[in-house]
């Protein structure tokens, strides 16, 4: 799961790590009227004359899209809020599509002396937690670590420990920070690393961390990712969520417990289990054709799982035909042959749907199929049923 | 011969009394194995169809001579449980619970190295060597006896690597899946190892998937000591990146760990690539030479 910025910056405020102040203006009536007193309030509590109006989207690049401002009186900052609400970002983090407006956060101005990268990841091969720190703030970390690899610097922090003060004094020394910025630095990184274990983050982003002129460390933008299997002792975070940010197809599966993700083709796929799915999709591409989802229904679906895996791929207009791979183990074919044809039924299935089943029961299950009456195409082994539904969606 | 589980494992089961823990003891039973028990907090002292019921792994060892365990706790707890098997020194752990939070799977790691315990999964569908132990939800009657190790992060083509195997007349000494999430007990090169030592291993199917760097790590290893014919196979060459395939641990990010990268570390280090995974069964066949 993804927040927005500013719910990352109210997170982090919580752990003493220090980010300029702002406040949330959503859309709706008045919107100028309440960006102005959001300003003013923000003016007479921080005694700043510098505001940023920065449009909330799950995406970065949005300042290069036209969805930041720095404004320098209060009518720029009425304009800024015009201008930006209800905008579509495109940024290369959001496709071609982009991303609506829907709210703003507007904050303080910063006086940035120097800008830095931070970065806060689970390194798998060694099963402990990374912190990336890297004197290119501003800039793509992917892109820092294609040109300049030796402008990263990495501590790795054992679970066990914690962070400690030398972490935090090997990357203030690697960003070339003074006696007095380390200090500051420590706390900082400190607080990052308790939110991002108390939280149950995968992935921190601070980019950039600012070095202000008077000395301070500063979060000026926060992304975090959070570990989905960790969400249930998480319910400040649950509500969170905005779901306007996700995909209405993902929404609808993370619903019926379905792992889906929606692509680009027009060949759906209901397929069991995770490693298979992928798979799935690759041996479709492999035989010229496109996939238009990930979709695992998971080791013991039912005939209703497999009814609403249905309905999710139907929704997507661009599904010309749809594969089902099963190789039942734990399902047995017959049942899921039941559960194939009552979804066809109940949905009046137009598209060609091919059918590939396998292992427990399949003899059972493919009887029941054949004598279903509907138009189903059998398959048998992985090609046959790639190349089958190849065919298909070309019509 | 085989890798770690035979007909002389005796397994436990932990969360037996739960509808997945009790129908997949019955199913290893089933299948022959030796299944000597159960553990649920609190209800010691009951049998569920046979198997008697323990409140702790400890005492359950103590009466059953244990040397492996299944778990399928809840992922809330399940974490709690894999410590509470390693330390009653069980040898073998495996771990079926989906959906453990990485935090609690970190420390639980670091907890293992300072044990004996080796740990299989989580998210995983077990171990079996066919005819003799089964340890697992995989379904036992595609599985038989023979030659092909196989290793794989995902259960399902776990079973399509196992049933094109069967089908070409070749059998299986022992099939082990690691599991999908990111930070797992025991990796490709632990297995790897076991088959290389296992004189009844011939050759070995491995199947990777997108996400970390577990399948290069494997491939560096291949190339300096395994000494047997392999196929290999990677999920995901379609996925797209920063998206979660399913598996918490199949996720490509900032362009690192995708599949053609996996694919080229693994033919270079001199395995035979199934670039379509219909053909993970006539791939080792062909690397063998037959």
């Amino acid at each position: 799961m993804n927040i927005h910025e500013y719910q990352a910056k109210q997170l982090l405020k919580r752990f003493n790590v220090r980010v300029p102040e702002g406040r949330l203006v959503e859309e709706g009536a008045d919107l100028e009227l309440r960006a102005e007193k959001a300003a003013l309030e923000l003016q007479n509590e921080r005694k700043n004359g510098v505001w940023v109006v920065k449009a909330q989207i799950h995406a970065g690049g949005r300042g290069k899209a036209g969805g930041v401002k720095v404004c320098k009186d209060i009518a720029a900052v009425r304009a800024a809020a015009k201008d930006i609400m209800g905008k579509t970002l495109v940024t290369p983090q959001t496709g071609p599509q982009g991303k609506v407006v829907h709210k703003l956060w507007i904050e303080e101005g910063s006086t940035i002396a120097k800008e830095f990268y931070l970065g806060i990841v689970i390194d798998r091969a060694v099963s402990q937690v990374v912190m990336m720190a890297s004197t290119e703030g501003g800039m793509e970390i992917e892109e820092v670590a294609a040109t300049h690899p030796e402008k990263i610097f990495k501590v790795i922090v054992d679970p066990t420990t914690g962070f400690m003060p030398f972490h935090g004094r090997k990357l203030a020394k690697a960003l070339g920070l003074s006696a007095d910025q380390t200090k500051e630095a420590i706390g900082f990184f400190g607080g990052i690393y308790k939110c991002f274990v108390e939280t149950d983050a995968s992935q921190v982003e601070i980019n950039p961390m600012i070095l202000t002129q008077d000395g301070k460390i500063a979060a000026l933008d926060a992304k975090f990712n959070f570990d989905d299997n960790a969400l249930f002792r998480h319910k400040d975070l649950v509500e969170m969520r905005d779901i306007l940010e996700e995909n209405a197809q993902d929404v609808e599966a993370s619903k019926y417990e379905l792992a889906f993700i929606a692509l680009d083709g027009n060949i759906g796929c209901l397929v069991n289990g995770a490693g298979l799915a992928m798979a799935t999709m690759d041996i479709i591409k492999l035989h010229g054709g496109e996939p238009a989802n990930f979709l695992d229904v998971g080791g013991g679906a039912s005939k209703e799982k497999v009814a609403n895996a249905f309905k999710i791929i139907l929704k997507d207009p661009k599904v010309k035909a749809i594969l089902v791979n099963i190789f039942g183990g734990i399902m047995k074919c017959d049942v899921i042959a039941e559960g194939v044809i009552a979804a066809a039924r109940e949905l009046e299935l137009k598209v060609p749907l091919v059918v590939r089943l396998e292992g427990t029961n399949v003899e059972m299950g493919r009887e029941i199929l054949a004598k279903s009456g509907l138009k189903i195409t059998p398959a048998d082994g992985l090609t046959d049923a790639a190349q089958k539904v190849v065919a298909a969606a070309r019509g | 011969m085989s890798i770690w589980v035979d007909r002389n494992t005796k397994l436990l089961v932990q969360g037996i009394t739960g509808s997945q823990g009790l129908f997949h003891a019955k199913g290893c039973r089933d299948y022959g194995t030796q299944v000597v028990g159960g553990v649920t907090p609190g209800k010691g002292g009951q049998s569920v169809e046979g198997f008697a019921v323990y409140d702790t792994v400890e005492e359950a060892v103590s009466r059953t001579g244990a040397n492996a365990t299944m778990i399928f706790v809840p992922p809330a707890f399940a974490a709690d449980s894999i410590c509470e098997a390693a330390d009653a020194g069980i040898p073998l752990i495996i771990c079926i619970t989906e959906g453990i939070p990485v935090r609690d799977m970190l420390a639980t790691k670091r907890y293992l190295a300072s044990t004996k315990s080796r740990l299989i999964g989580p998210n995983c569908p077990g171990i079996i060597t066919p005819g003799q132990c089964k340890i697992g939800i995989m379904p036992g009657h595609i599985h038989k006896s023979g030659n092909m190790g196989v290793v794989s992060r995902s259960g399902t083509l776990t079973y399509e690597a196992v049933h094109q195997l069967s089908k070409l007349g070749y059998g299986q000494s022992t099939c082990v899946g690691i599991g999908g999430d990111p930070i797992n007990g025991t990796n490709f090169i632990d297995i790897l190892e076991a088959f290389n030592r296992d004189p009844e291993t011939h050759g070995v199917i491995m199947i990777g998937e997108i996400g970390g760097s577990a399948e290069e790590e494997a491939a560096e290893y291949i190339k300096r000591e395994f000494k047997k014919p392999m196929a290999g196979f990677i999920g995901g060459a379609t996925a797209p990146a920063g998206k979660r395939m399913g598996h918490a641990g199949a996720i490509i990010s900032g362009g690192k760990g995708t599949a053609e990268e996996k694919f080229q570390a693994l033919q270079a280090a001199g395995v035979r690539i199934a670039r379509s995974p219909a053909d993970l069964a006539t791939t080792l066949v062909a690397a063998m030479g037959k």
